[in-house]
């Protein structure tokens, strides 16, 4: 050890906390009364749940305290209360979690629009970074953002036509 | 900041102001924020139930504007570090220093603690990437930043560098042992620094960015190697550490490795899986017979392709936690204060708060040579 903390003298510190006695940090399994005991804490004073708190059935109630922005609501809501249904460990908890999430993105931009607010999607993309930092890729995202509104508007356009004509045949 | 989707966030100016929910809370006015690569996971629409209008950020330090009629070790106008894991004290798990367990801290999981910012998987806390924050169990975790401390280093005690030296900790490194850390990103950094305050005697770092190899190559005075030109990390470990594999493996990526195209589709494009592992499978496969794997790289709570036969056959150890901030923050105070650990060295941005949008876009996609970027908020501006 003393030979190789002298290899070592270029790095400010090295090994100072190479033996764990010496170390209260380190990690070993620190044994205590309650271990075993199942969950016999003194708990802390409950927060009030003013506001839907779903919890893992995994445990038998709300911890003692919990975050309350944002509560589950509309169709997203339903899925997330369907999912709390499910452990923790089953894919149906998580998926329906994560679809649950893309429909709440959804409602998110339904409910911006409702209140006004048509959302600034280049601004919460980071699109003025985009184009500070890295025109090339900014350049290339347009490119292929025209591209594909074109060729869309073409196979639009082509049925539309498709449709005059079966149109004019009636 | 309030989160819209994967890949939107937006600046918010009619957010409610957090109110005291609990004896136990305090009102914190935050100073400064970091955005974490944890943040990009939530960013990226992978974790589930993060609900829109989150507010994210578990890694800040402000001043106390109000406590709770509990709160005993606070005043207001304290400034704290505030560790990223909510935590009450009280229970089995904070009695015995598992910080990052608390099992009265979220009600939506039982497999995580409550984490500040970071979707209702794990608590349903908003974050301090905001001008004020809502802390739960005040008397606990938030620690006085001591007088001599600049704030730059305070912000990244919350838990970039605790997660690092627990990564290296839970390495059980003994001295002279080969360490190879997975991620040269601001917890890799910090992995690869602590290591030798462990007694390491050679640290390997590997990721495919350039500029981040180039900076932990001096900054953390290690080796540092590109994935992408080595072609077969494990078979370049086997070799420089002549053919026996490295003695500690440490994954400081997480779910979003890249450098494998089965795991990148079935983990980050169908999420068939919870991420992708490439990063964990280099590390089990690089390790020693009878090596130690130490894992803080997040994953998902489903489930993920790793080679555990390999896990049996070769007698892996592994450890995995989230870091226990207030467990470390004495002695890492102590390496700070003794110029033994350089926490602000690796902040290459500050932002204010108004341009968060932009802050998590050049994060992410690792623009303008990105490791740690911090928003200020505009009063801590003046
Ligand atoms: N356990 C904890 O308490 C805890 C705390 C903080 C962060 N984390 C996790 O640690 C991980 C890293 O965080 P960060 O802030 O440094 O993130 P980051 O995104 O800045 O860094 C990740 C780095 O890994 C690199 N990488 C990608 N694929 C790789 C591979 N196959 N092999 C090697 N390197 C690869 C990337 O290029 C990047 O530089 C994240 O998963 C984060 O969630 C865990
Ligand atoms: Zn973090
Ligand atoms: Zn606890």
């Amino acid at each position: 050890m003393k030979k190789l903390a002298s290899d070592f003298s270029h790095i400010n510190g090295w090994g100072v906390d190479a033996d764990p006695l010496d170390v209260p940090n380190y990690p070993m399994k620190h044994r205590t009364e309650n271990d075993n005991k199942g969950m016999v804490w003194e708990r802390p004073p409950q927060q009030p749940e003013l506001v839907e708190i779903l919890h893992s059935n995994e445990r038998p109630s709300v911890s003692a305290v919990f975050g309350t922005p944002n509560p589950p609501s509309g169709l997203s809501g339903q899925l997330r209360r369907f999912a709390f249904k499910y452990s923790e460990s089953e894919w149906t908890h998580w998926l329906s979690l994560l679809l649950a999430d893309r429909i709440n993105m959804i409602e998110g931009i339904r409910d911006d629009i409702k209140r006004g607010h048509f959302p600034d999607f280049f601004t919460e993309l980071g699109g003025h970074s985009e184009w500070k930092y890295n025109k090339i890729g900014f350049a290339k995202k347009v490119l292929t953002g025209i591209a594909v509104t074109g060729l869309l508007v073409l196979l639009i356009k082509g049925r539309d036509d498709d449709d005059s004509e079966n149109d004019s045949d009636d | 900041m309030n989160f819209r989707g994967p890949f939107r966030v937006r600046l918010d100016r009619d957010k409610p102001m957090p109110q005291i929910e609990h004896s136990g809370d305090a009102i914190v006015r935050v100073t400064r924020s970091c955005i974490c690569g944890s943040d990009l996971h939530l960013y990226h629409g992978l974790v589930p139930d993060t609900r829109i209008g989150t507010t994210f950020g578990h890694e800040f330090i402000g001043v106390v504007e109000e406590i709770g009629d509990a709160v005993q070790n606070l005043k207001v106008g304290d400034n704290v570090i505030v560790p990223f894991n909510v935590a009450c004290g009280k229970c089995v798990f904070c009695e015995q220093g598992l910080f990052g367990n608390c099992h009265e801290s979220n009600p939506q999981a039982t497999a995580v603690g409550g984490i500040f910012g970071y979707s209702h998987t794990a608590g349903g806390f908003d974050g301090g990437q905001a001008e004020y924050v809502r802390v739960p169990y005040a008397d606990v975790g938030p620690t006085v930043i001591p007088a001599d401390m600049d704030h730059d280093d305070a912000v990244l005690l919350t838990d970039v560098v605790p997660t690092g030296y627990q990564a290296a900790e839970m390495g059980g490194i003994k001295p002279g042992d080969t360490v190879v850390v997975f991620g040269a990103g601001p917890v890799g950094i910090m992995a690869a620094k602590s290591a030798w305050l462990f007694g390491a005697g050679r640290v390997i770092v590997i990721d495919h960015l350039e500029y981040r190899l180039e900076f932990v190559k001096n900054y953390a005075q290690c080796e540092a190697y590109n994935f992408r030109s080595l072609e077969d990390p494990v078979l370049f470990i086997k070799k420089t550490t002549d053919w026996m594999g490295a003695d500690v493996c440490i994954d400081a990526v997480g779910c979003e490795a890249a450098g494998d195209a089965l795991q990148t589709i079935t983990g980050r494009k169908l999420l068939l899986q919870a991420g992708s592992a490439t990063a964990l499978h280099w590390a089990i496969n690089s390790v020693k017979k009878g090596g130690i794997v130490s894992i803080v790289g997040v994953y998902g709570p489903t489930g993920n392709l790793i080679p555990i036969g390999n896990v049996v056959n070769k007698g892996i150890t592994i450890r995995a936690n989230q870091a226990s901030v207030k467990r470390l923050l004495p002695r890492l105070i102590e390496h700070v204060q003794a110029g033994r650990l350089n926490p602000k060295g690796i902040i290459t941005h500050r932002i204010p708060l108004e341009e968060v949008s932009d802050a998590y876009h050049i994060f992410s996609a690792k623009l303008d040579n990105c490791i740690k970027p911090v928003l200020i908020p505009p009063s801590a501006r003046k």
